[in-house]
């Protein structure tokens, strides 16, 4: 497994809830520049396995974890590992967009203002990667005139592209989504898919959806859950069009079906 | 057509009629007395203010130079040449307040902080017991706390001769006004999306840097009206302060000055004033004051509330 070709590797990866066992011997290796999806009924696993990889998941205090993440080459459950550096590497993007009550433009510099020294960088260059990252995800043509009004008033749709311009200025590795267009509406989705469609290059993205269609258009990787295991991983096409096994075929069928 | 609407209408038989006329007279009732009680709140408020604007009334608007008794420091209510000149009671009710709420807010907002951001459900509930508790304690038992504990601390520690005066008063009205400070404060910190939490730690936020960077700014609104209440309750203390303060009307210069404040005035004096004299009425006019000054406190605190809650909801 060369680190350039994958992203997030897990080996045996297991979660619990308290008692409750909710991700099984997981292991999974996400290819980097590259979209996948996780896809799978619901409770089966694929938020907990999402927020385990930026460790988010363990602010709960009943959360209980054993095996190995990497990403990029490093175990993240390693004692040396920054929380706060691990998460700058990679990003989140919710289920509900999540924009902070401050202004459009506070938070797209937020996570820059977290992570750099007060005043490290100037107005000017503030300005510019407040453009660039609006730009990146076709916000600021929206947006340029109205930087400093809260960006809870803006649109749903709005407000996840803001959720993702976000991310940009901590130039993350690894973005994760979980059903980010389950706020939206069909044309909110589309705006978003698109949006994954620039990013994929830069970035690798997991996206959580229970939306077939959409895994199918915006993935090349497809990752099958069931009751907290990996039932199938490999290429979008194969998965939808030759499931290996039984139980991603009925998966598929019943949800076009 | 007569038989049809009458079968659906179902109008009740005359017996049953007569236990649910009587069902409804008891409702009626109980209704009413809810609704008096309720009502009743609003009666007192505005008796209360009636009487004591009318006691205070003949003096205010009759005799009464305003000028002198918002600037004068002379206040010698039993002379033959009576003069009333607050400044100096003024002056000490402020000086209270303000070190007072030095002392509280940082130390009221802190523990609303820890106990809604960063201590374990188990450590809260005894926070919220010892708190609740703290809020129980009769303001006589502040004072004697002040007099008998207090007092000779201090004098131990800054070598004044006397330990009652600004310094004593405002421990004694921070702690007292802590446990509302802390339970408005963590409501407001409560009332905060989780979505924002979470946010902020997914892009790499420390506790401490989501509790300044995303708590603070989003709940403002309701940390203030902690605040505002907080002072409320000091500025209306009497009892504790009377016994703490040293009572001794002047403008104070140190944290270890005497001083003597517009309440504990009213409840020295109001016992040996003649009934209707002007000295008597002055107190009242005082009480007037006092009631202003509660009055814009919590109108205060009571709209940034109703802001955030308009804010919300829109
Ligand atoms: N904080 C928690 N405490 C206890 N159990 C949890 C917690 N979060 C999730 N679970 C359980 O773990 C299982 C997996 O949940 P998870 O949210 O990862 O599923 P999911 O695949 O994302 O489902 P959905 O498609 O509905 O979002 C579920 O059975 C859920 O009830
Ligand atoms: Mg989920």
């Amino acid at each position: 497994m060369a680190p350039q070709t994958y992203s997030i590797c897990t080996r045996d990866l297991n979660l619990w809830y308290g008692d409750f066992q909710a991700l099984k011997k997981i292991s999974v290796d996400i290819r980097a520049s590259c979209v996948t999806a996780l896809i799978g009924p619901s409770g089966c696993g694929k938020t907990s396995l999402l927020r385990c990889f930026n460790r988010i998941n363990e602010r709960y205090g009943n959360v209980r974890t054993t095996g190995e993440i990497s990403i990029l080459g490093k175990n993240v459950y390693d004692e040396d590992v920054s929380l706060s550096e691990l998460r700058k590497t990679v990003g989140m993007v919710f289920q509900r967009p999540n924009p902070l009550p401050i202004s459009i433009y506070e938070n797209v510099l937020f996570g820059l203002r977290v992570h750099t020294r007060h005043n490290a960088i100037n107005k000017s260059q503030r300005d510019e990667l407040v453009e660039t990252a609006l730009s990146d995800v076709f916000l600021w043509q929206d947006v340029k005139d109205k930087l400093q009004s809260k960006a809870t008033l803006l649109t749903l749709e709005q407000q996840q592209k803001l959720c993702i311009a976000r991310l940009l200025p901590l130039k993350p590795r690894v973005i994760l989504m979980d059903e980010p267009c389950s706020a939206l509406d069909a044309e909110g989705t589309q705006a978003i898919e698109t949006l994954i469609d620039t990013l994929k290059e830069r970035y690798t993205i997991v996206i959580v959806t229970h939306n077939m269609s959409q895994a199918a258009r915006t993935s090349e990787e497809c990752i099958y859950m069931l009751l907290g295991e990996v039932i199938e991983h490999g290429k979008t096409k194969t998965i939808f069009l030759k499931p290996q096994r039984k139980e991603t075929e009925m998966y598929i069928e019943g949800r076009y079906g | 057509m007569a038989t049809i609407t009458g079968n659906l209408n179902e109008r009740p038989t005359p017996a049953r009629r007569g236990t649910s006329s009587l069902q409804r007279l008891g409702e009626l009732a109980i209704e009413s007395l809810i609704r008096l009680c309720g009502y009743s709140a609003i009666l007192f408020v505005f008796g209360i203010f009636f009487f004591v604007f009318r006691e205070g009334a003949p003096m205010l608007f009759g005799g009464l130079d305003l000028l002198k008794f918002f600037t004068s420091t002379d206040w010698n209510p039993v002379s033959k040449t009576p003069s009333y000149g607050i400044l100096g009671l003024l002056a000490g009710t402020a000086s209270v307040t303000v070190l007072s709420m030095a002392l509280a807010v940082p130390l009221g907002l802190g523990a609303a902080v820890f106990v809604s951001e960063f201590c374990s459900p188990k450590i809260k509930e005894a926070l919220k017991i010892a708190i609740e508790m703290l809020a129980a304690i009769p303001s006589i038992v502040w004072g004697f706390i002040a007099y008998m504990m207090l007092n000779p601390l201090i004098i131990w520690a800054t070598g004044a001769p006397v330990g009652l005066n600004v310094l004593n008063a405002s421990i004694i009205l921070a702690l007292m006004s802590v446990p509302v400070i802390v339970s408005v404060g963590e409501d407001a910190l409560k009332a905060v999306p989780d979505s924002y939490r979470e946010a902020a730690l997914a892009l790499g936020a420390s506790r401490w840097e989501i509790v300044y960077r995303v708590l603070f700014p989003a709940a403002k609104n309701g940390l203030l009206a902690a605040v505002l209440l907080g002072i409320g309750r000091a500025i209306g203390e009497t009892m504790a302060v009377l016994m703490a303060t040293g009572n001794a009307n002047q403008i104070p210069t140190s944290p270890l000055d005497r001083v003597q404040t517009l309440t504990a005035t009213i409840a020295a004096e109001l016992g040996e004033a003649v009934q209707g004299d002007d000295h008597y009425r002055v107190l009242f006019v005082i009480g007037i004051l006092l009631f202003v000054i509660a009055f814009v406190v919590n109108l205060s605190a009571d709209l940034i509330v109703r802001g955030i809650r308009g804010k919300q909801n829109a």
